[in-house]
């Protein structure tokens, strides 16, 4: 009898090693795998396909002998039955960092199809996926890809943003946790198509589990994407860092403020040579992409959002965690149907999509699809597509005020309007919240606003007022 | 490698190394010194004032040492909605470890989190975050 439980960093804030260690101590044969992404029901388990949930060390026994209430076949949950796995297809099945596994479940293949038809038709393959950046921007791999490749240099670098700072997202963590091989070879196909020779995965140091993960991925892989070289490199605590050029000065040892565009960094990238940067999901869809082909993947999806967005559903929200769908799904499907709405069984009041940057949206607007045309048409971002749901308990002028606080904490100190304004923005809001002179301060605030949004060199200044904004907009009673 | 002379000979030769220096400065002396500033910067060319920008730019580095351990409590968005905000006071009745905001770990759907090292605690509530705290 196989026990399976998850090890990545979720699973294991929840308890699973200690889970795991009583198994074990049982006498029973434990395997650790990736984890299905059903966060509710962590620590998981999974003896031979059927699945016991939040199960404690003092269950064990009883597990064991058959004698626990099990949730079923976990695979054939309505949660999993209704996603389109395409990037996280192993989620739950394979153990991370075996090259046995990876490679008996596909793996690879996409890097050797990329190797035998050759980088022009690598390109074309992304091109055809329509394939857009996961990583917020949503823009086109194939383009950024077919402009370092046409760029003329001795060296060129693939990067791998993995610094995924939006609270409410975790895809990203997931995959360097959970499958990190497909992640490098994803990398391995955009280094060939571009002709580049080096790669760095940026991860934030808040991802322990994360950088342990991918450091032994790429070391027991090195064989395999040779010449192309993979090393590691762990941020330091900086919001702003996920932001590209910012990325590429801390990667240079440097203070991590947002450069100026142009130069593009793919043609003016890490120092100063042609630069592929990339979102980890981005990197991680390449490999099935290749694998299934460009028409295949862009089947899913609607309009010119195509393919899946691994969508990840957080805060209080009672069925949270990874949920991997064709772009078109509407908001309140993904919160009510699939999330089940709040945990704490209260009314939802809003939900924040797009991390601290994106606006609060109320359920009168639950109709909107996940598309990035219609969320940036209602002044709304899909970002890295996570989803905090809020529950009737919140207070909108505090989470306002904390968008406002958290540009300050973050800010990389360029621009004026995002360095004073957003502390500014916490003064006026702290004086709303305190009621004084109330409309005054509101107007200064909307004043303040448009100054960030059309002052900032990047979106973290000029972002920060949709939360702002769309909090005053949609619950107005909050401020006064 | 047990001195600051062995992390600067470590890194010799890589690529924009001035990162990774600082993150193993700081693991091995829980800080990054005046002295070990004025040393990074001499080995790598740059100047004092270079080093001691970057230092300060990022908020994992501490310029002074910490005695109390330290729990990072996730102070973003998700946590708040799962009512991390609760526990603050919880936080600040007690003194011993200090406690730190951070900006979410990934635990997004199961929060308040926590990390203390490269320990992660999820679900927190007064009576967990208690227990944690007096662990340390
Ligand atoms: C403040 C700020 C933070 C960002 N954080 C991230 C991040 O954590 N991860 C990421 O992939 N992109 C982030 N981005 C977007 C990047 O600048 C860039 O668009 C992306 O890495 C490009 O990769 P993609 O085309 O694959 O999405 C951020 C942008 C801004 C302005
Ligand atoms: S908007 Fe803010 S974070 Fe962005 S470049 Fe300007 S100061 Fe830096
Ligand atoms: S918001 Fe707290 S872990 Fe992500």
């Amino acid at each position: 009898m196989k026990i399976r439980i998850s090890d990545d960093a979720l699973a294991i804030a929840c308890g699973a090693d200690t889970v795991a260690q009583a198994f074990m101590r049982a006498g029973a044969e434990v395997e650790r795998v990736s984890s299905w992404g059903m966060h509710w029901l962590e620590p998981l388990v999974d003896v031979e396909g059927v699945g016991y949930a939040i199960v404690t060390a003092d269950q064990v026994e009883t597990i064991l002998a058959g004698e626990a209430e099990s949730i079923g076949p976990i695979a054939e949950h309505p949660f999993l039955t209704r996603q389109s796995r395409l990037t996280f297809a192993r989620a739950g099945k394979t153990r991370s960092t075996s090259l046995d596994d990876y490679y008996s479940s596909d793996g690879w293949r996409g890097l050797a199809t990329a190797r035998t038809m050759g980088a022009e038709a690598t390109i074309e393959t992304v091109l055809a996926s329509g394939l857009r950046g996961r990583g917020g921007a949503g823009f086109p791999a194939g383009i950024k890809w077919k402009t370092v490749a046409s760029a003329q240099a001795d060296t060129k670098y693939i990067v791998c943003n993995a610094d995924e700072g939006d609270s409410a997202t975790f895809a990203d963590r997931m995959v360097m946790e959970g499958d990190p091989f497909m992640l490098i070879e994803g990398m391995a196909i955009a280094a060939l198509a571009v002709g580049a020779q080096k790669g760095y995965v940026y991860i934030r140091s808040e991802y322990p589990h994360a950088i342990a993960k991918m450091e032994t991925a790429i070391a027991a892989s090195a064989h395999l994407v040779a010449p192309f070289v993979v090393e590691v490199r762990v941020g330091a605590g900086a919001y702003v860092c996920g932001e590209e050029t910012s990325l590429l000065n801390s990667l240079e040892g440097k203070r991590g403020e947002v450069r100026a565009k142009p130069p593009l960094p793919a043609l003016e990238g890490l120092f100063g040579k042609p630069t592929v940067v990339n979102n980890v999901l981005t990197l991680a869809a390449i490999p099935w992409i290749l694998t299934h082909g460009g028409e295949a993947y862009a089947a899913y999806g609607m309009g010119r959002s195509k393919g899946t967005m691994p969508v990840q559903l957080a805060g209080n929200i009672k069925y949270g965690g990874l949920f991997e769908v064709g772009f078109g799904i509407t908001l309140g499907e993904l919160v009510n149907d699939i999330g089940g709405g709040t945990d704490s069984g209260r009314a939802v009041r809003c939900v924040q999509v797009g991390g601290p940057l994106g606006a609060y949206i109320p359920p009168s607007r639950f109709d909107l699809p996940f598309d990035y045309e219609a969320f940036a048409a209602a002044d709304a971002l899909i970002g890295h597509a996570g989803i905090t749901v809020f529950d009737d308990t919140v207070d909108m002028a505090q989470m306002a005020r904390f968008a406002m606080e958290f540009c300050a904490v973050e800010s990389c100190g360029k621009c004026t309007p995002c360095r004073l304004g957003s502390t500014r923005g916490v003064e006026t809001l702290d004086q709303i919240i305190a009621g004084k002179n109330v409309e005054a301060n509101l107007a200064l605030l909307a004043d303040l606003s448009e100054t960030m949004k059309f002052g900032s060199l990047c979106a973290l200044g000029g972002f920060t007022p949709y939360p702002v904004m769309s909090a005053i907009t949609h619950f107005p009673e909050d401020f006064r | 490698m047990s001195s600051l002379a062995g992390i600067l000979a470590e890194h010799a030769g890589r690529e924009g190394p001035l990162l990774p220096i600082l993150h193993d400065v700081q693991k091995m002396f829980g800080h990054v010194s005046e002295d070990a500033m004025r040393e990074i910067a001499q080995t790598l060319n740059l100047t004092r004032a270079e080093v001691y920008g970057v230092v300060s730019f990022y908020h994992d580095f501490r310029t002074e040492a910490e005695a109390r351990p330290v729990l990072k409590l996730c102070r973003a968005e998700a946590c708040k909605a799962r009512g991390v905000e609760a526990l603050v006071q919880v936080a600040e009745g007690q003194s011993r470890v200090k406690v730190e905001p951070i900006y979410c770990l990934g635990l997004c759907s199961v929060g308040p989190a926590a990390l203390v090292g490269d320990t992660v605690h999820a679900r927190l509530d007064s009576t967990r975050l208690t227990t944690l705290l007096a662990s340390l």
